[in-house]
């Protein structure tokens, strides 16, 4: 009884901590919220108070200036286009080569494997040779190329030890009925491994949203920026304008925390997947 | 027979083609012209490429005192980041796994930080260095927050810590949860029953047990903290005077502002190899004190 009792105070001690945890772990969007309504002299007098009054205006500035919707839309194709092929592409890649385990097969994936450890700076300057060479240099479709490419280890590496656990007995019962291996692909393995596609969905989707270097060495035309390309022009232009930029860090932020608000579930479970493969 | 093995053939390149192919054009083939490229004077721009063998890497390792900087801080970073990381990330995991009533509002608060960019994290860090802290400092008269946050050498660096740790540590959070969860509960009753105290059933049970999750936890915090680009580059665009510069954002210089691309190679081919070793090293380690329950 006395147990419990101490036990239950620990607890509700443990809770308020905790709490006050997360204020100070909220402190930052307190400032960049509060901050971004309130006019430049209002902003430099105090940046810890509430603002004297709400100023729409930065927004509608920070706006226009970056192109926001433009900005927007590019970085929505480009995370959905990559995306959803990078998925196709890498179940097909994992499941042909979990059930043909031939000795080629076994020597890509090892590669494939060996490849995560590769860091991004590690290639990145010859990759601006290739991919001019090739001319998909200061193009969506050439920037997506680049996405599929990088993002093809790890996804292969996740859809590889998921198609392992999916019974043969299933497989084989559609081949007995006479569908042949595309069709036991499409309309049999991909539909079950939907849980290990959404997770690998995500964890991309959240990389290649907030990727800045790889765009910025590809996409050199101010109509083909993303949200964090032009998040970062706008702060060479507009240094130290913080009335503009922090609207214009609001608009940039907003879009991914409302996406994670409503995905969380699934991108928690999709970091857990993924750590406990990788 | 002969029309079996056709079929074969074409499954093979329809299934596994394509990843083949974007992998070898992405991947394989830049990083082996980047090898190459580091035994040469190229400038990225001309034809002309003129082999000068280990040049290139003698000059490196014996007098680019810029780039040993840039290593030196990438280090520090990487020793400090990672411990403070992953014990914060542990601490959370370790009261969120208690049965506290605000548990879910908590994980995501913890966890946001993380899924806004590096880049525009920093800039929001920025302002709030330089305002936002200056103004709780008015108020509250606390040294802490009055100091040049990224004004001198030394509070940049951890400026960029700070920024780090809250960005991160709630990533390694819901790793740590999940193995926490995974932590037989027989066991830890056992335990008390027998009268361990807390910290024995910690130190004895619970972290020998989610050792799997700190070997993916500490791979991922060095891989991050040593490859930091985004973070550096906004919030202090490797200032004042280059004290924090990373090695990632040496080797982007090196190639992008210098137009030295050969001597940016070969940097990336040493970033390379330093990263695969210092990796490779950790997990055979933790994966050595791993234990079954």
């Amino acid at each position: 009884m006395d147990i419990t009792k101490n036990s239950r105070t620990g607890l509700a001690i443990t809770e308020i901590i905790m709490l006050l945890v997360a204020l100070l772990f909220l402190v930052p969007f307190y400032f960049l919220f509060v901050n971004s309504v309130k006019s430049f002299g209002d902003l430099l007098t105090n940046a810890a108070s509430l603002p004297k009054s709400i100023e729409w205006g930065n927004y509608a500035r920070a706006f226009e200036i970056t192109k926001f919707p433009t900005a927007f839309i590019n970085s929505f194709v480009i995370t959905v286009v990559s995306n959803v092929l990078l998925v196709l592409v890498s179940a097909m890649a994992a499941y042909r080569m979990v059930r043909q385990n031939t000795a080629f097969n076994r020597i890509l994936f090892v590669i494939f494997v060996a490849a995560m450890v590769v860091p991004f700076q590690s290639i990145m300057i010859p990759l601006v040779k290739v991919t001019s060479t090739v001319g998909l240099m200061n193009s969506i479709p050439g920037l997506v190329v680049c996405y599929l490419g990088f993002g093809i280890p790890m996804s292969v590496f996740l859809l590889h030890g998921f198609v392992k656990s999916i019974p043969l007995e299933i497989e084989e019962a559609a081949t007995v009925d006479g569908t042949n291996t595309y069709g036991v692909f499409f309309r049999i393995v991909l539909p079950l491994m939907k849980p290990m596609l959404v997770t690998v969905f995500i964890l991309n989707a959240l990389w290649i949203w907030n990727d800045y270097l790889l765009p910025s060495l590809m996409l050199q035309s101010p109509e083909l920026r993303t949200i964090p390309i032009a998040t970062f022009a706008f702060f060479g232009q507009y240094t130290k304008q913080w009335d503009l930029a922090l609207p214009a860090l609001v608009m940039g932020v907003l879009p991914i925390i409302i996406f994670f608000l409503m995905m969380q579930k699934y991108i928690i479970e999709g970091i857990t997947q993924g750590a406990v493969k990788g | 027979m002969h029309h079996k093995r056709t079929s074969q053939w074409t499954q093979q390149l329809v299934f596994v083609g394509p990843a083949l192919i974007f992998f070898a054009l992405i991947i394989v083939v830049p990083f082996i012209l980047g090898l190459y490229y580091s035994f040469t004077d190229w400038n990225g721009v001309s034809g002309e490429v003129a082999w000068v063998g280990l040049d290139n890497y003698k000059q490196i390792l014996t007098n680019d005192t810029v780039f040993r900087d840039s290593f030196w801080f990438t280090t520090k970073f990487t020793v400090l980041g990672v411990i403070l990381t992953n014990v914060l990330g542990f601490t959370l995991a370790y009261f969120l796994t208690k049965k506290l009533k605000s548990r879910n509002f908590l994980r995501t608060v913890f966890f946001m930080p993380n899924v806004i960019g590096g880049l525009l994290l920093g800039f929001i860090w920025q302002f709030i260095f330089v305002k936002g802290f200056a103004a709780i400092g008015d108020v509250t008269g606390i040294p802490f927050f009055n100091l040049p946050w990224l004004g001198t050498e030394n509070t940049a660096f951890w400026a960029i810590v700070i920024v780090f740790v809250w960005q991160t540590a709630g990533y390694l959070m819901v790793i740590y949860i999940s193995s926490l969860n995974n932590v037989p509960k027989d066991i830890l009753e056992a335990a008390e029953i027998d009268g361990a105290s807390r910290g024995q059933v910690l130190r004895s049970i619970i972290i020998p047990l989610i050792m799997p999750a700190a070997t993916v936890c500490l791979f991922l915090a060095i891989s991050w903290s040593f490859k930091m680009f985004d973070l550096n580059l906004s919030l202090t665009k490797g200032g004042p005077f280059g004290s924090t510069e990373s090695v990632a954002m040496n080797i982007y210089n090196e190639a992008f502002s210098k137009n030295r691309y050969g001597l940016g190679t070969a940097k990336a081919i040493i970033f390379f190899i330093i990263v695969a070793v210092i990796t490779t090293l950790q997990v055979k380690l933790t994966k050595s004190k791993e234990v079954e329950a």
